[in-house]
């Protein structure tokens, strides 16, 4: 089956985030296709790699890197949502005349659409948070 | 824009009251969005989430926009389809005359005026839930 992800809610603060990520590992594990993962409200907070949690707990943010980098997962976070909480990547940085960018690694900042594509595209659409 | 022809049923549910937090506002930025994608949508208001959709929202007294007013244009990206809880509004103290009038005009039937807003009552809601082929609950 093929799966799309919305995930609503920031990291530690929220188990949204944990959910979500347990889950993509299993349907992928089982074989099943995740289409997109989709970040948004605070979920957006899932993709700066400038976290730094303390050594004993999970790495909420590294370990999505890591599984998109396994299994080539689209991770996105809304534009929209991602500017108001400042989450920039290099060109919405440059644009916005700030002076860094804090994107994860296999993390890409685009539009809603995609998250409508992902719930057309996807046979299910499964969300995580409040 | 349509997705290879693929037209899906698609509900969102607002379970929030408008300001507090920002999922309202975020809920109607991809109602807005969505509306690009020619699918057939609804709005469900559920919980709080009917506070919405209340008449004469004032924000000047906490600093934030007042965005109740892009819920009439609704009709302008093609929704002709809101649902309100029954019981939502009962459990409140509200009745539909709380709420703001909301329309589409059908290009069908000479651009007639009509309502797209109905109370319905939860298993009503449910039936209409079970119908969709995504849910998107804010």
């Amino acid at each position: 089956m093929k799966f799309g992800i919305l995930v609503n809610e920031g990291p530690y603060q929220h188990q949204a985030s944990d959910s979500a990520y347990q889950f993509a590992q299993a349907a992928l594990t089982a074989g099943h296709e995740v289409y997109r993962v989709f970040f948004y409200h605070d979920g957006v907070n899932n993709g700066t790699r400038l976290t730094v949690p303390p050594q004993d707990d999970r790495n909420v943010v590294d370990r999505w890197s890591e599984l998109a980098e396994k299994h080539s997962l689209d991770l996105v976070l809304c534009v929209a949502a991602a500017q108001r909480r400042g989450l920039l990547d290099a060109d919405e940085a440059q644009r916005h005349g700030k002076d860094a960018d804090n994107i994860a690694p296999g993390f890409r900042i685009s539009g809603l659409g995609q998250l409508i594509e992902a719930a057309i595209q996807s046979d299910r659409l499964v969300t995580f948070g409040d | 824009m349509s997705e290879e022809g693929i037209i899906k049923k698609l509900m969102y549910v607002n379970r929030k009251a408008p300001y507090g937090t920002i999922y309202a506002l975020e809920s109607l930025e991809v109602v807005l969005i969505g509306a690009a994608f020619d699918q057939q949508v609804s709005l469900a208001f559920v919980d709080d989430g009917v506070y919405q959709l209340t008449r004469s929202q004032n924000t000047d007294g906490i600093g934030m926009k007042n965005f109740s007013p892009t819920y009439a244009a609704l009709g302008d990206y093609d929704v002709r389809h809101i649902y309100v809880e029954r019981e939502s509004l009962e459990a409140r103290g509200l009745t539909v005359e709380d709420l703001m009038p909301l329309t589409y005009e059908d290009e069908d039937d000479d651009w007639a005026e009509k309502e797209s807003l109905r109370i319905v009552d939860s298993s009503e809601l449910a039936t209409l839930m079970g119908e969709q082929d995504v849910v998107l609950s804010f």
